[in-house]
């Protein structure tokens, strides 16, 4: 017994370096260490209903070890008390203590489901940056409507300017995860989501789909880029001077399945080249319904 | 004549894959070799495929699932080996390989490991509890039990003819649509939660009417245990909430085999409209799964901290509200989807609402160690291993109601370690528990408990390590089922991740030593009085193995607490001036034959050999019209078989200590 408490001394500090080695990780944990307005909102609110649950579980856990530890058979100077099995007080107090719990949570959900709906878009002084987003198997296109330019993998926008994607997907479903920015938003064929970005300074994060969509799914990921104005400029001007031009068939070339595609420009788009991928799914028998968010 | 049907069909294409045929083939001719060696396929056959008593089907069921655990199991570590070591590379498994592992592991541990567990553990103690000698409809129990073990068997048989689906435990279109997925896979996918969904419908109606119309006298609603609560609870969930999941699966195969768009991308086809008839099934099936569990914590607390279950009234309210709730909050598995925010805010607070009775629950056990006088036997450690665990899981499943912080983990790995957070100590932990407390019920001796404890620390130890990493890491981002990745700083979590996924092997391995050493000892602790943890509740009144009649005669409930009632009273053994003749139903070859017919049904389907689909199909309905027709389903227990065999019992108890009356 001794020994073996003199030994998890020893081992102590080794494994409190590493504990504290992984809290300072943890720091740096991409959903713990937003860049932007959006993602910070999400991750503080993710902290305050931590906060709010730890008064039922702390509680819970500390007195389901002190009970069980006091209440042990072999205790006989404990109180027991077989049939003592009802309380109006206790019941009570069960019941409302985490009802209020909830109710102050519930709170907390309606409004920072309004604040944060990824339709909305952040309010800025400056007009906000369109980008369109199409999921293919298995890499991402983005397309620039105002700069007429489309990129492969890599989503390039100025810091403080607001950033509003419109996101579907030309196969499976996808989902468009980009947790320091934004957090994510399911593509889907034949339909329009949405997803609003702002990065507070200049940065590389990363940016993945997060819904399993076959064999390549593991490798797409993008490059997500924070510039300054003046930096975002000079990528635009480069990408303009790209050999390449995404016209219908250069198009139907690229949306065909492939793994680990390099960062690639494209100088010109085919106009409404983004509509026509959300109509090729819907112009034949629209479906029925609810017309769709926008 | 073979429809898609080829020799290719064979799992030639990696040396794993093969293997694992290999093994599934070998393991059932291993089987199949001891059985024919000990002659006992005869004995096999009338006494225990062909049964149509509650107990055995029980047993059946739990016999299933603890070997679907091994299979899910192997699955579980074979992906946590995988993502240990793929950082920038391919790992040991390909993605198609990888994928159909992560398809099988989830679709396994849920629809036939979970599901047949709690399936068994209520068909085996229900009608004990209820004080009844069979469930309403025997036959039908039977036929549940086949229909799921051949929805089982179509899993096995993908590892050696042909893929598994690679589209998830959840199978969502389009990815699972014919489009994208041509194959077998998803095919098996489909038919085996077909076959067996109509059996959990089926098998939850049997226990609805058992538990309304089969109560023994004076037990009236409010004098119901708490497991014969959740499990009438559950059951109404079964019966309403599976037939949305056999409608979702049946339109997928329809767009697969037909060329319908119910869920495709374009022609009309709506995915979402899956997903959303997906959960409408898959949500209450958590408390489907959970409920029972939460009884099965009731009981045993009650016995193991030697006192009266607190708040049994709010219990009972509380199950009620989380199963009507349960219907309330199926749009919380995908808030990304895009709805309005009302609708996600609406979502995420029905959920948080489900929250409070669950809450209470926690706060009625507690109480009920309260003032008791606990014995840590293995169940009670599961309990008290479930309540800490179980609270955390609980806590990250609120973060995850909160739509905008969904955004953010939805689809993580966090995700990942919170529904296991809540399914292995909510759902496993009360199963195992309830499996190490009726044991000598259903076999007449007690389980080692040494080994049980054993296995319990290595089962809790296990599972810390093995999903704490994983919250850490939906934290960095990491997406759900990823074959490879290229960011390191992930890669130490993975492997304490893949540690703790074999410390949970050293549990399975104790749960194998406690089952070999108790039934080399099972003389020594062999449970004669049938009332081994000096129990509450009638299942404890008759003996362990109960006779087939389960109570020669009916017993009369004054209290909640029946059988303690009974033994304050000091009428627990008090013999009865006479017996009379019991009805029994009699053994049917039909379940397992239509369970046979079903399996050949699903098999056909999926390689699209219309001919043996039509013909098993129609080889069903004579089997069902057959037996609706057999009018001698009945045997008669003559008072006289009645007398000698209880007279046995109360020679065994007299002789045991003489102390009990």
């Amino acid at each position: 017994m001794k020994q073996a408490v003199e030994k998890l001394l020893r081992a102590a500090p080794a494994a409190g370096a590493a504990l504290l080695a992984s809290a300072c990780d943890l720091r740096h944990a991409a959903v713990l260490d937003p860049k932007g307005p959006i993602a910070l909102a999400q991750r503080d609110l993710l902290f305050d209903a931590f906060f709010v649950m730890m008064l039922v579980v702390v509680p819970v856990i500390v007195l389901t070890l002190l009970f069980a530890w006091r209440y042990r058979a072999s205790n006989t100077k404990a109180t027991y008390a077989p049939k003592w099995a009802e309380s109006v007080r206790i019941d009570t107090f069960v019941w409302v203590i985490p009802a209020l719990i909830v109710i102050a949570v519930a709170v907390l959900v309606w409004r920072s489901t309004h604040k944060l709906d990824p339709y909305r878009p952040i309010a800025s002084a400056v007009p906000p940056l369109e980008v369109q987003v199409v999921a293919q198997d298995w890499k991402w296109l983005f397309i620039y409507p105002e700069q007429g330019i489309a990129v492969v993998n890599q989503l390039a926008f100025p810091n403080g300017r607001p950033v509003s994607l419109r996101i579907t997907s030309d196969t499976v479903m996808n989902s468009f995860y980009v947790p320091q920015l934004a957090g994510q938003i399911y593509a889907m064929a034949g339909m329009q989501t949405r997803l609003q970005i702002l990065a507070n300074q200049p940065g590389k994060f990363v940016g993945r789909n997060s819904m399993y969509s076959g064999g390549g799914f593991s490798e797409q990921h993008f490059e997500v880029v924070s510039l300054t104005p003046a930096d975002f400029e000079a990528w635009v001007a480069k990408a303009r001077q790209a050999p390449g031009k995404l016209d219908a068939a250069a198009y139907t070339a690229l949306a065909a399945k492939s793994r680990s595609n390099p960062i690639a420009y494209y100088s010109a788009v085919e106009p409404k080249l983004f509509d026509s991928i959300i109509a090729k799914y819907t112009h034949v028998h629209a479906a029925p319904g609810a017309a769709p968010r926008r | 004549m073979f429809g898609r049907l080829t020799l290719e069909a064979l799992p030639l294409y990696s040396a794993i894959a093969a293997g694992g045929a290999a093994v599934t083939v070998g393991g059932a001719l291993l089987v199949a070799i001891v059985i024919t060696w000990l002659g006992a396929w005869r004995y096999l056959w009338t006494e225990w495929l062909t049964s149509v008593d509650h107990k055995r089907i029980g047993v059946m069921y739990i016999v299933l699932a603890l070997i679907m655990l091994l299979r899910g199991f192997v699955d579980a570590i074979m992906m946590r080996a995988q993502q240990a070591m793929a950082l920038n590379s391919g790992g040991y498994l390909p993605p198609e390989h990888f994928d159909q592992i992560f398809s099988s592991h989830g679709t396994i541990m849920i629809f036939f490991m979970a599901m047949p567990f709690m399936t068994g553990l209520v068909n085996i103690i229900v009608p004990l509890q209820i004080g009844t000698r069979d469930v309403a409809f025997p036959f039908l129990n039977s036929l549940s039990l086949w229909l799921t073990a051949s929805g089982a068997g179509l899993v096995m048989l993908s590892l050696v003819i042909g893929k598994f689906s690679t589209a998830g435990w959840t199978g969502y279109p389009p990815y699972s649509g014919v489009e994208a997925n041509p194959g077998v896979g998803v095919d098996y996918w489909i038919w085996a939660i077909l076959i067996s969904g109509v059996g959990s419908t089926l098998s939850g109606i049997n226990f609805i009417v058992t538990i309304l119309k089969r109560r023994a006298p004076g037990m009236t609603l409010m004098r119901m245990t708490p497991f014969v609560w959740t499990a009438l609870c559950a059951s109404v969930l079964m019966a309403f909430a599976f037939p949305a999941l056999t409608v979702a699966c049946g339109l997928l195969a329809l767009d697969r085999i037909f060329g319908m768009h119910f869920f495709t991308n374009a022609h009309g086809g709506n995915m979402m409209n899956y997903p959303n008839l997906f959960w409408i099934w898959g949500h209450p099936e958590v408390y489907i799964l959970i409920l029972p569990a939460f009884g099965i914590f009731s009981e045993v607390v009650a016995t193991f901290a030697r006192k009266s279950l607190f708040g049994y009234k709010s219990l009972v309210y509380a199950t009620a509200a989380i199963a009507i709730l349960s219907f309330t909050v199926w749009l919380h598995h995908f808030f990304t989807m895009g709805s309005s925010a009302n609708v996600n805010a609406f979502f995420g607070i029905t959920t948080m609402i489900i929250a409070v009775p669950t809450g209470v629950k926690v706060f009625n056990w507690l109480l009920t160690m309260y003032r008791g006088r606990i014995d840590f036997h293995p169940s009670m450690m599961w309990t008290i291993g479930f309540m800490i665990t179980f609270v955390i899981g609980g806590m990250t499943g609120v973060l995850l109601a909160i739509p905008a912080a969904d955004f953010l983990m939805h689809n993580t790995t966090f995700l990942v370690a919170h529904f296991h957070n809540m399914i292995i100590p909510g759902v496993l932990f009360g199963y195992l528990a309830g499996y190490m407390y009726w044991f000598p019920k259903a076999f007449g001796f007690e389980l080692d408990r040494k080994w049980g404890l054993a296995s319990f620390w290595c089962w809790l130890i296990g599972f810390y390590l093995a999903f704490m990493p994983l919250y850490i890491l939906g934290f960095k981002g990491m997406p759900r089922r990823m074959e490879q990745y290229n960011d390191p700083s992930w890669q130490p979590y993975l492997m304490v991740a893949a540690f703790g996924a074999f410390v949970v092997l050293l549990g399975i391995a104790s749960m194998v030593m406690q089952l070999y050493v108790s039934i080399r000892d099972r003389r020594k602790t062999a449970d004669v009085s049938g009332d081994p943890w000096d129990g509450r509740t009638l299942e404890w009144a008759t003996s362990s193995p109960p006779p087939a009649y389960n109570f020669a005669v009916l017993p009369e409930v004054r209290d909640r607490e029946a059988f303690l009632e009974m033994k304050e009273r000091g009428v627990a053994y008090r013999r009865p001036a006479a017996y009379e003749d019991i009805h029994m139903p009699k053994n049917s070859m039909v379940g397992v034959a239509m369970g046979a017919f079903a399996f050949v049904l699903g098999f056909a389907m999926i390689w699209q050999i219309w001919w043996l689909a039509a013909a098993s199909g129609l080889a069903m309905w004579i089997a069902m019209i057959a037996r609706s027709s057999d009018d001698d389903s009945e045997f008669k227990v003559t008072a006289a078989e009645v007398k000698r065999i209880e007279d046995a019992r109360y020679r065994a108890l007299a002789t045991k200590t003489g102390s009990r009356k």
